[in-house]
């Protein structure tokens, strides 16, 4: 096996996980422990002056969780990465590393709400100020960099239309910005896009969604690609300068390409506390091992439930990237050739009613705020995820009034099929 | 050798092979990289000598510094070189003064100077530029995963009992590499010492 490089099947089952050494245990044991002792009064020294790897408390890292930042750091192609409470934790960890109050940062417009209410609301009483641009118009990502702008962000698939980012364009932007581009790639995975073959800086998370997969247990990551100079300019002081918490370290200087990943976890997850359950790592780490047949699955049967959608004639529009008709097929076909992902919206002839009636029916797809179950879900996103948003920004963001989002599941298509065709009949 | 991206297998050769490393600007300040570097390393089992006239008649974990590679009086497998990129050449070219000549020079993260590597490589030298052998050491060990670090390794085998709480072994499959056996004598030399 010397110069092969294993697959991504492969790497879901093994990477990051190795038998434990003191029992045998081929599962990932579960280290349910707060603490790690030390050998010594020196060890204990060396560990919290970062000069050793090693454990100390599961609020900077746990064994378990370390086997889950490992695996997806392989997955997503990267140098490292780090396991965090939730996808919005993975999100405030990220930008702090990066912005200093009253800095900016660039987000397509195009993104799950909750997000655009972190990013609009919680984050402006940080000093972190949102910019928001067109996914559908790279030139509106061009207009609205500033010199105080620290990164840009995007969603790969985006929330809730299930539309495609031109990632490879969008970097090409933040390149010349001199800035980091960060993809959030929950709603794809690894398994149907990896950001950083296409010029992401920094990959996030929420591995509640099709990573962990079975809708049991919150969790969020970061991965860093290990491609972006932190040391220009002192743009990034967190990682370019030296670190009073840390008796003067440089960060980037002594951790080389997964600095970021290292400054997300001994300034972000050490100081803001958003640990992820060892407990929550364990059932994440088990539901990737199955991710590729997950998605594919998740796949096909999304575009059979679009194709069953856009031929029925109480549905007025499909948006769905699978579709060949769909404005995003050909983005589509570039960066998700094994299948567009398996959330994606429709809207009715007959409103936000025919929306609230549908959701109602419905017997097989479950009526709540999630997506990348094995069950599949629906919801109307103008009356939950993006009620906060007013009708112009709902418009906006693909959740207009008479929108239902649907996360396609891996039961039978045919069953899937018919719980729709009896739920939209009269 | 193409200084982009070195195979597994040649790192790991180097690791396991190297037995004594002369540091050149190796630092007593203990936030310093190289002071990292040192210590990890000496605790690895590494024959460690720091190099910087600016430390001689002072120790650092109870290694005497000595003013330059020349002082050394012994042959050295390694030098590794925490010094910036403009300041490499007058080193590598020290290095290759010595009798015997050393079998690897390292350049350390952020250190690169193709002219130099290439002098030196010219030689039969094996030359590593821009990594850190800590990093390097604790990746294919699969020690630096306790970091959420991608060691690029899978191994189905029972890893070996830990040395100081740690996991030591470099014997796994590299995602594009091959086979080793260094840490095993670092644990060997733990034992001995105990």
């Amino acid at each position: 096996m010397s110069d092969r490089l294993p697959g991504f099947s492969t790497l879901a089952v093994h990477a990051g996980a190795q038998p434990d050494p003191t029992t045998g245990a081929r599962a990932t044991p579960i280290y349910q422990t707060t603490s790690f002792v030390f050998n010594d009064a020196d060890h204990a020294a060396s560990l919290f002056g970062l000069q050793a790897f090693g454990n100390i408390y599961t609020r900077i890292g746990n064994p378990t969780n370390a086997v889950l930042e490992e695996r997806v750091a392989a997955l997503e192609g990267g140098t490292a990465a780090l396991a965090v409470a939730s996808g919005h934790a993975a999100q405030v960890v990220v930008l702090q590393q990066l912005l200093q109050p009253g800095d900016e940062f660039i987000a397509a417009r195009k993104l799950y709400g909750g997000s655009i209410n972190q990013f609009t609301h919680a984050f402006k009483s940080f000093g972190w100020n949102v910019v928001w641009a067109d996914p559908d118009d790279i030139a509106s990502f061009e207009r609205a960099v500033t010199p105080r702008t620290k990164a840009i962000f995007i969603e790969s698939i985006a929330n809730p239309a299930g539309s495609i980012t031109d990632i490879e364009a969008i970097s090409t932007v933040a390149r010349k910005a001199g800035v980091p581009l960060i993809v959030d790639n929950t709603l794809a995975s690894p398994y149907l896009i990896r950001p950083i073959d296409h010029g992401a800086d920094i990959v996030v998370h929420s591995l509640t969604k099709f990573l962990g997969g079975h809708g049991n247990s919150l969790g969020g990551i970061i991965v860093d690609a290990g491609t972006f100079d932190w040391s220009t300019g002192g743009k990034y002081p967190m990682l370019s300068e030296p670190r009073p918490e840390y008796h003067g370290i440089r960060l980037q200087e002594t951790f080389g390409n997964f600095a970021f990943a290292i400054a997300c976890r001994v300034l972000g997850l050490r100081d803001l506390g958003p640990a992820l359950s060892p407990f929550n790592a364990f059932m994440i780490l088990t539901g990737i091992e199955t991710l590729p047949l997950r998605m594919q699955k998740h796949c096909d049967n999304a575009k059979a439930v679009a194709e069953y959608l856009a031929g029925h004639p109480a549905v007025a529009s499909v948006s769905y990237a699978g579709l060949p008709s769909d404005r995003y097929n050909q983005l589509a076909r570039k960066y998700a050739p094994k299948g567009a992902g398996a959330v994606f919206t429709f809207s009715l002839k007959g409103g936000y009613d025919a929306g609230v009636s549908l959701v109602s029916k419905l017997q097989l797809f479950s009526h709540l705020a999630n997506v990348g179950d094995t069950r599949s879900l629906v919801i109307h996103p103008a009356s939950t995820t993006h009620s906060q948003l007013d009708d112009a920004a709902k418009i906006k963001s693909g959740a207009g009034p008479d929108v239902v989002r649907i996360s396609v599941g891996i039961e039978d298509k045919e069953d899937l099929i018919a719980d729709l065709e009896q739920a939209l009949g009269t | 050798m193409n200084h982009d991206a070195y195979p597994d297998n040649y790192i790991r050769g180097i690791l396991n092979s190297v037995k004594s490393i002369a540091m050149v600007g190796a630092s007593p300040v203990n936030v310093r990289p190289s002071y990292f570097a040192f210590k990890y390393l000496m605790q690895r089992g590494y024959d460690m000598i720091p190099v910087n006239p600016g430390h001689v008649g002072k120790e650092l974990l109870g290694k005497p510094f000595v003013a330059s590679l020349s002082d050394i009086g012994r042959p050295v497998d390694m030098v590794d070189i925490f010094r910036n990129s403009s300041h490499i050449m007058p080193v590598v070219e020290e290095a290759l003064t010595l009798d015997p000549l050393p079998k690897v020079i390292w350049m350390q993260l952020g250190a690169r100077d193709d002219a130099a590597a290439a002098k030196a490589e010219s030689v039969g030298i094996k030359v590593v530029m821009n990594r850190c052998p800590k990093i390097e050491y604790g990746r294919l060990s699969s020690e630096i995963s306790w970091m959420g670090v991608n060691s690029r390794t899978l191994s189905s085998k029972r890893a070996p009992a830990p040395t100081q709480g740690m996991r030591l072994s470099l014997n796994r499959m590299s995602v594009g590499g091959g086979d080793t056996a260094a840490s095993d004598r670092a644990a060997k030399n733990k034992s001995e010492q105990s």
